[in-house]
């Protein structure tokens, strides 16, 4: 019996705990994007930048909140700096919005000039921040790091396995639930959600009926801010904030946008956490595992592990490949447009 | 009518001209040096956007994995090299081929199982995943013990098989050879997507093929590196120790070091020119031909080109595979030049987009077009840093020279080629999508003697 709660123990630390923290990242990253899709219709490469732009603006503020010595320890100060992140993340898209993407919108180009435009926005962004704040690696979770440490669980339960839970992977959870249920209950149940949900499935029918596109677009865009300053300084919290990451963060913020059906806010969630879950199994040893559970004489000798950590990454493509070969529509059925 | 509205032979001639004069200024105001380096990467460059116009401007495709073809061609290079490790295929080597065999039986009999379950709904999934998963399992079981022993075969040294230890020329054909079969493959399952989908997809392969360079140790070392690649010119050494080279240098009257240099790159410039002139032709030759006629039209209008009984499918197929072809050659004249193999540099920023921009600044469907945006964009792709660098200098001139803030800026100044970049991006498709030397018309084209 005990070590099948071992077994479970060492599953929960070595891949719930730390997927629901990045699942939850992906989550908000793909929300982002698809909401950007099912508005504007087109697939915003610039997205990893803009996260990465709002994780810079909460650093910039939470040096500022250090050095004046506030602070709300035990919780890290990025959290009391997010309203401002949001703020000016929000302020950079509408710009953008206003000197790039507007022109584009209004002569209601090809999806695929979007796309190309939507690169140079990446480039100008990824070097704006590079420009401001370098390249090194930056660590910024101040307050407590831990919630439950694993030698502290250890001796709580008195099991031979250890389970630690991070205060970043926490909050990351928490404050996911918290936007979600909000971007949910917009999109459902106020006027201007539903408006954009009609403008989403049918433009022209809702300009017919009197909605304001401008209003729509300016919105998402406001939406957008927010999922992607909160996505980006969630998971620059809990992994450290490198400007390189942020541009191979696209692509599992893709798959799991596509996974889940693209256009789809439901589908975004949960290919995030798809492809969290799917990237720790697969790259997961089972080794430890199957020896608390299988007869002594049966333990493996090898490290049981399907394919190298090295190819963490990997996976999530291999995913979006098969997914769009497969199911180009997403698992939850998102727009084929 | 202005010059810059028309697409003359004049107007070609002039961006050429100023370029070249670009060039020189390098040349008189920096040095021979570097305008010689900054001029064979831009060759390189100009064949890469020229692969890519293939797809993007004559057909459409929005081939985001540049970066995996290229460094497929950079792969060869090394591969048909460098001689190979006997100790390590002693080692390993049957186990490799043992376990690549399984690989490529348990795929084919897959492709059989799907096409004979045509219209069998969920179990053809189910029957192909069970056996590409069969195959992987087994073949892990033979790769993983040789992988083993090869990689611990003189590790510090060489670790994985080598290559074949053939010519180096030979290697820009193999290059472009390897990038068209595995274009063929990724084309196959990819092109049936939509367009940006088609991007993000190959986007994300060509990640991956990174990603096995940089962790498959035994077939291409790593992150370790294969350096010492050998050179299709002569080594500055030799040149500075034989007799005629030093009678050379001193009629023409500059140091033997530099002018053996200078001698190298000059060699290297011919090499890629003359291959850049091949394909140019070539190129040419396919776009004023019914074929590429048949390409653009497919391009503008897909539906009616399919009704008209072109087959749009395999016609895109096609092209993908031409215009891979050609970034892996450039790919392996990248390697050559740089003489070693290092999957850490291949970046999308640096082998993806920026040959986009290349592509879209010079005028896309214009083989012109697209050689010239190759040369102007790597040109200030490196000047980019002298110009960032002024550009901080002049923003930072009332802060005093010891603040810090004026040091972060002028240590972070180099990124401002990536903004630099992004602004021209921008600006061009914003005020001249169709590049400094747009594609002809069609009255043009039925004009000119082709």
């Amino acid at each position: 019996m005990l070590d099948y709660i071992n077994a479970i123990t060492l599953l929960a630390n070595y891949i719930i705990v730390p997927s629901l923290a990045y699942g939850s990242q992906l989550a908000l990253g793909a929300l982002g994007i698809t909401m950007v899709y099912a508005v504007l219709r087109f697939s915003n490469f610039a997205h990893g930048e803009i996260m990465s732009f709002g994780t810079m603006i909460s650093i910039f503020i939470v040096w500022l909140f250090q050095s004046i010595g506030i602070s709300i320890n035990p919780l890290p100060t990025a959290l009391l700096a997010l309203p401002l992140s949001i703020t000016a993340t929000i302020i950079l898209l509408l710009i953008l919005d206003k000197t790039v993407f507007r022109y584009y919108q209004k002569q209601r180009v090809q999806p695929v000039t979007f796309m190309i435009v939507s690169v140079g926005v990446m480039f100008f962004l990824a070097g704006f921040i590079r420009f401001l704040i370098g390249t090194s690696k930056k660590n910024f979770d101040d307050g407590e790091r831990f919630i439950v440490k694993a030698s502290q669980f250890k001796q709580m339960t008195g099991l031979a396995e250890g389970l630690s839970i991070r205060t970043t992977q926490a909050i990351t959870v928490i404050v996911t639930i918290l936007l979600v249920i909000f971007i949910f209950w917009f999109l459902n149940k106020t006027r201007t959600g539903k408006s954009m949900r009609a403008f989403s499935d049918n433009e022209d029918l809702a300009l017919l009926s009197g909605i304001n596109p401008e209003r729509v677009i300016i919105i998402t865009w406001i939406l957008v801010g927010v999922l992607a300053s909160v996505a980006g300084t969630l998971y620059g919290l809990d992994k450290g904030y490198k400007p390189f990451v942020y541009l191979q963060l696209v692509l599992p913020i893709f798959a799991a946008a596509i996974v889940g059906g693209v256009g789809n806010p439901i589908g975004a969630v949960a290919g995030g956490y798809i492809i969290a879950f799917s990237e720790a199994f697969i790259t997961f040893a089972y080794k430890r595992f199957l020896t608390y559970l299988l007869p002594k004489e049966w333990a493996p000798d090898g490290l049981v592990q399907i394919l190298s950590t090295e190819y963490k990454f990997a996976i999530s493509f291999v995913l979006l490949v098969i997914v769009l070969l497969v199911r180009p529509t997403g698992l939850f059925r998102g727009k084929t447009l | 009518m202005n010059l810059w509205n028309q697409n003359s032979n004049k107007k070609v001639f002039l961006l050429f001209a100023i370029m070249s004069g670009a060039l020189l200024i390098v040349g008189f105001f920096q040095s021979w040096n570097l305008m010689l380096a900054i001029l064979n990467l831009c060759l390189i460059s100009a064949v890469m956007s020229l692969g890519v116009n293939l797809q993007w401007g004559y057909a459409g495709l929005f081939n985001a994995g540049i970066m995996g073809f290229a460094a497929l061609g950079g792969l060869a290079a090394m591969l048909v090299t460098k001689a190979p490790v006997i100790g390590a295929w002693y080692a390993g080597g049957f186990g490799i081929l043992l376990g690549m065999f399984i690989l490529v039986v348990s795929a084919i009999l897959a492709y059989f199982v799907w096409v004979r379950l045509e219209g069998r709904g969920k179990k053809r999934y189910w029957y192909v995943i069970f056996i590409v998963v069969i195959g992987y399992i087994i073949s892990r079981f033979v790769l993983g013990p040789a992988i083993i022993s090869i990689e611990s075969f003189e590790p510090s040294s060489s670790g994985y098989l080598g290559g074949a230890g053939l010519p180096v020329l030979l290697s820009w054909f193999v290059g472009g050879l390897l990038a068209a079969l595995v274009a063929f493959f990724i084309g196959r399952i990819t092109l049936g997507l939509r367009s940006d989908y088609l991007a993000i997809a190959t986007l994300g392969i060509s990640e991956i093929v990174i990603f096995i360079f940089k962790n498959e140790d035994w077939l291409t070392r790593g992150v370790k590196n294969v350096t010492g690649i050998p050179r299709p010119v002569p080594y500055e050494i030799e040149l500075q120790s034989s007799i005629w080279f030093q009678n050379l240098s001193e009629y023409i009257g500059i140091g033997v070091i530099q002018a053996s240099s200078l001698f190298v790159k000059l060699c290297y410039t011919s090499l890629f020119l003359s291959v850049l002139l091949i394909l140019l032709w070539l190129c040419e030759k396919a776009l004023n031909s019914p074929w590429g006629r048949m390409m653009r039209a497919i391009r503008d209008n897909e539906t009616a080109a399919s009704a008209m009984g072109k087959n749009v499918t395999s016609r895109h197929l096609q092209i993908f595979v031409i215009g891979s072809a050609i970034v892996g050659i450039a790919g392996a004249m990248l390697v050559t030049l740089d003489g070693q193999f290092n999957p850490t540099i291949y970046h999308p920023l640096r082998f993806t987009f920026l040959i986009w921009v290349m592509v879209i600044v010079g005028g896309s469907g214009n083989n012109f077009g697209a050689i010239l945006g190759g040369f102007i964009v790597w040109f200030f792709w490196i000047e980019a840093e002298i110009i960032g660098n002024a550009l901080v200098q002049i923003l930072t001139l009332p802060l005093s020279d010891s603040s810090s803030l004026k040091e972060h800026f002028l240590n972070t100044a180099p990124q401002l080629r990536l903004l630099i970049m992004g602004l021209v991006l921008l600006l061009f498709l914003r005020f001249a999508p169709r590049g400094l030397i747009p594609e002809k018309t069609l009255s043009k084209l039925s004009k000119s003697p082709n």
